[in-house]
């Protein structure tokens, strides 16, 4: 079996902006720093050899940070005051692994939840990193944790029965304190800690609780810092505010990938307090305060040479060339190697169907956008920033400003989510630039506009399959081919014996990257359409057909689960009513999704103008990702991943011409609002006896392809473009 | 230009010195340091930035700051009394009503107004009433619950 950590370096394909080159290059420095821990008993919980190689030479290596070594996972201190304190280079964005990760913690130390502190995506402070996404923080990063505080539990344990002179096995530890048998004698961890400077590396041999042990990881306990947030008091990278502070705003291209031909900064630096900031591409403003920043910046006259660009209307032939760049990393195209033989499964078909399904590009849009402080001191660079990839951002930035990667600090405070979206560091680099000109610290949050254009996308994507099936229902025959849009979810868990799956990447007339889910809500959309296609060229019911040509049994469970709670095959859509359902796998996850929808005829004035809707009444979704850590945040992760689905589902969609995004905001780009919420009910498959998966991601992708499904159900009319319907249900969507 | 050079937020007069057509958001983050309001569209689209003037739910980043003027202002720093939650803060935290909660501190400020002109709203006039506050992690269900366990006991605190 291969170890669980090591999956970390499989980054997929469609995460092209971790390919990417640095957008900035500006000039160098550099001077050196050192940085001590206090007392206490430090436990360090090492990597797999693997990906401790894999970091040697990787990421981290550049610049040479070796204050801190490469092979460390997480580790956990324990202070003098007893206070535990976790180190990981995790961020928090809404996915509540803050809260998970100290559960994971607390139950292994038997210890209160409230008394540990996570540490998160500081690089001066907590372990390299690649990132959180992927949904990798539950099932590798808990572990590692689990294993620390066992084997802390256990030292700690030594250390408490030599001070209580006792023996280790007669003691246990008892709301935080260490009580021999006769509870005769107690210590508490500040009492153990005290006075001692220990670096205790952990074992990989330790043993964990089993999760049907669990008492305090498994259930359901509020985010452990609500009260922060309820209140305000949270400071977010946007909210951060550092003395002399001064603001920050950039001047954009006209266009995407405009070249300046000259600029004129005259009328801003004739502003009272305004600093223009030119180097290279890059022009940016500093002020006293924003509005000064934003006035300056919008009088500096810039003229920018744009190249001609594709637009909307050619996007799909577009995707179809092959690309002429390496984009996405190693190897870029390739799905697997074919099984069996195409032509033979064709052959042997009683029905063969070819179709085209389509995506479009959509953005991510977190509610918090980009945001950074920058603050320059001693030749050292410290930014707070919203990132998914602090360590990632710290390589940006020390290649940005040719410096050692010790002379920078990322810093992630809790964000404002990111959803895949915020894996680059270009509002960092870019406040740290003006912080550089003017010495002092400079705060720059994009506007919501320059969140939509100057983030990345989505993949857009096209998607060919021809298929092949017998009257009774055995699919034989399944070729698919994927243009841009990416790897994730294009295997098949069906038991098709001829297939031939592929990837091919294209040259995106956006820029493109990772997205919650990543190219899995493209090919499960395209691949559970056709099958929903096929069945009904069969007469079949779509469950029965997909349990036909299913073994996997945690496939056919939640399939299963799913349509019972929903009560599929029992009950007939009301009137203008339609029933779809799903299912798909995806990182360790598997998934099934019924969905009910309805189409709204238009009411009141101008009705027979617009277009009847489809509203999403009812979702019942299945979710299987081993056991279960904290069931209220994994509900809460589902549901959201479902609702945010239904944007992509319905409506979403990034209109661009010739390098101009059309649509930069939320009165042009709709997202889903209260209105657009269905009831969802989550049914959780806890398997305590597999592990744990991340669930961040795959429940997303189950939505799309049963609400199509549901619209063909009600009005007969076949969709297989996302969004369905974003100007609402047209006669010309009809196939 | 006119200046502004006073405002009532949260019960205390703060004075100040801008300019009258700056936003109230921008104001209350950048010269008052009150950040638990949030910047989200700056087009009156999200919601995030929402506080109450003279009770009503306004959208601070479209409000110049000129207008506020005179006017109590209600930011989430000021819900919370002697330490004690709103009910409605309470019930966010029961219902899990957030994952990144950068939409949090609006959707309170618009759940509490609405709260207060409709103490026992059905579930329709919860969905209506939020509608203009957007939640990009999708926690829509868990708070319109939560606003249904605060209307609750939001009505026995308003005696
Ligand atoms: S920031 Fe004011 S409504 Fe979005
Ligand atoms: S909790 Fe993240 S936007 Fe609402």
């Amino acid at each position: 079996m291969t170890d669980e950590r090591d999956r970390i370096d499989e980054i997929e394909t469609e995460r092209y902006e971790l390919f990417e080159t640095p957008s900035y290059k500006f000039h160098f420095d550099r001077r050196d720093f050192i940085k001590a821990f206090g007392a206490g008993i430090i436990f360090i919980v090492p990597l797999s050899r693997a990906l401790a190689q894999q970091r040697g030479q990787g990421e981290s290596g550049r610049g040479g940070n070796d204050r801190l070594p490469n092979d460390i996972g997480a580790w956990i201190h324990v202070d003098e005051d007893g206070g535990v304190t976790v180190f990981t280079g995790k961020v928090e964005m809404g996915q509540n692994i803050r809260t998970s990760l100290a559960q994971a913690v607390a139950e292994e130390l038997h210890v209160p939840v409230g008394i540990i502190h996570l540490v998160m995506g500081d690089t001066d402070v907590t372990p390299f990193d690649m990132g959180t996404f992927g949904s990798l923080s539950t099932p590798t990063m808990a572990p590692r944790l689990r294993k620390a505080a066992a084997a802390a539990r256990e030292m700690l344990i030594d250390l408490a029965a030599q001070q209580l002179s006792v023996e280790p096995a007669s003691v246990t530890i008892v709301d935080a304190r260490f009580v021999n048998h006769d509870k005769s004698k107690s210590l508490s961890l500040a009492e153990v800690a005290k006075g001692r400077k220990l670096v205790k590396v952990i074992p990989d041999n330790i043993a964990t609780t089993p999760p049907k042990d669990w008492t305090i990881a498994g259930t359901s306990i509020a985010k452990v810092d609500a009260r922060n947030f309820v209140t305000g008091r949270h400071e977010y990278a946007s909210d951060i505010k550092r003395e002399g502070m001064l603001y920050g705003k950039v001047v954009r291209p006209a266009t995407f990938n405009a070249t300046l031909v000259s600029v004129d900064t005259k009328a801003a630096e004739a502003i009272p307090g305004a600093k223009v900031v030119h180097d290279g591409n890059f022009i940016g403003v500093v002020a006293a305060d924003s509005q000064t920043a934003t006035k300056a910046a919008n009088v500096i006259a810039v003229d920018w040479k744009s190249p001609g660009q594709p637009s909307n209307a050619e996007l799909f032939d577009v995707l179809r060339k092959p690309t002429t760049e390496r984009r996405g990393g190693e190897g870029g195209g390739g799905g697997s190697r074919p099984q069996g033989s195409l032509a033979d499964g064709l052959a042997a078909a009683d029905k063969k169907i070819e179709q085209t399904y389509t995506v479009a590009y959509i953005a991510h849009t977190p509610l918090e956008p980009r945001a950074a402080v920058a603050e320059w001191k001693d030749d050292k660079l410290t930014v707070w920033t919203g990132t998914q990839r602090p360590f990632g951002v710290r390589s940006e930035l020390a290649g940005a400003f040719h410096i050692a990667e010790d002379k920078v600090r990322v810093m992630v405070p809790d964000t404002g989510s990111g959803y895949g979206g915020k894996h680059t560091g270009e509002c960092a680099i870019e406040a740290a630039r003006l912080a550089k000109a003017t010495g002092k610290p400079v705060k720059l949050v994009w506007t919501r506009e320059e969140e939509f254009t100057w983030a990345y996308f989505r993949p857009a994507g096209v998607i060919d399959i021809k298929s092949g099936v017998k009257s009774d229902g055995t699919i034989t025959a399944w070729e698919f081919h994927n243009y841009n849009s990416g790897n994730s979810g294009i295997q098949i868990k069906y038991d098709i014996p001829n297939n031939d799956i592929q990837f091919h990447p294209s040259n995106s007339p956006l820029r493109q990257g990772s997205y919650r889910g990543l190219a899995a809500t493209a090919n499960h959309f395209a691949r559970e359409t056709h099958i929903d296609e096929l069945a009904h060229s069969l007469n079949m019911d779509p469950l029965a057909f997909r349990l036909k040509n299913l073994k996997d049994e945690r496939m056919r469970g939640v399939l299963e689960a799913a349509a019972k709670a929903f009560g599929w095959g029992r009950t007939k859509p009301a009137a203008g009513h339609g029933f779809g359902i799903s299912c798909g796998f995806e990182k360790n996850g598997y998934v099934a999704t019924c969905a009910e929808i309805a189409i709204d005829k238009p009411s009141g004035k101008d009705a027979d103008k617009q277009n009847p809707q489809v509203r999403i009444v009812r979702v019942v979704e299945a979710f299987d990702c081993g056991a279960v850590v904290n069931p209220l945040h994994l509900k809460n992760q589902i549901e959201g991943a479902i609702t945010m689905a239904i944007g992509g589902a319905l409506f979403e969609s990034i209109q661009f011409e010739n390098g101009k995004i059309l649509n930069p905001k939320f009165s042009s780009y709709r997202v889903p609002r209260f209105i657009d919420m269905p009831s969802i009910e989550v049914v959780l498959l806890d398997c305590k006896d597999i592990p744990s998966a991340g669930a961040g991601e795959t429940p997303i992708v189950g939505l799309a392809p049963a609400v199509g499904s549901a619209i063909f159900n009600a009005t007969g009319m076949r969709l297989r473009s996302l969004p369905l319907v974003p100007k609402g249900v047209t006669t010309n969507a009809k196939s | 230009m006119a200046r502004v050079t006073a405002l009532n937020v949260n019960g205390k007069k703060m004075t100040l010195d801008v300019d009258s057509t700056v936003s109230l958001l921008s104001v209350l983050r950048n010269d008052l340091g009150l950040t638990g309001s949030k910047y989200g569209c700056g087009e009156g689209q999200c919601g995030a930035c929402t506080v109450l003037l003279d009770g009503q739910p306004t959208r601070s980043c479209i409000t110049q700051v000129g207008r506020a003027t005179g006017k109590q202002i209600t930011t989430i720093e000021g819900l919370e009394k002697d330490g004690q939650l709103h009910p409605l803060q309470e019930a966010f935290i029961k219902a899990d009503a957030m994952q990144c909660a950068y939409c949090t501190s609006g959707m309170i400020m618009s759940g509490a107004a609405l709260l207060t002109k409709n103490p026992r709203p059905s579930r329709d006039e919860i969905i209506s009433g939020m509608n203009g506050n957007i939640c990009r992690c999708g926690t829509y269900q868990r708070i319109v619950e939560a606003i249904q366990i605060a209307s609750g006991t939001a009505k026995e605190v308003a005696k």
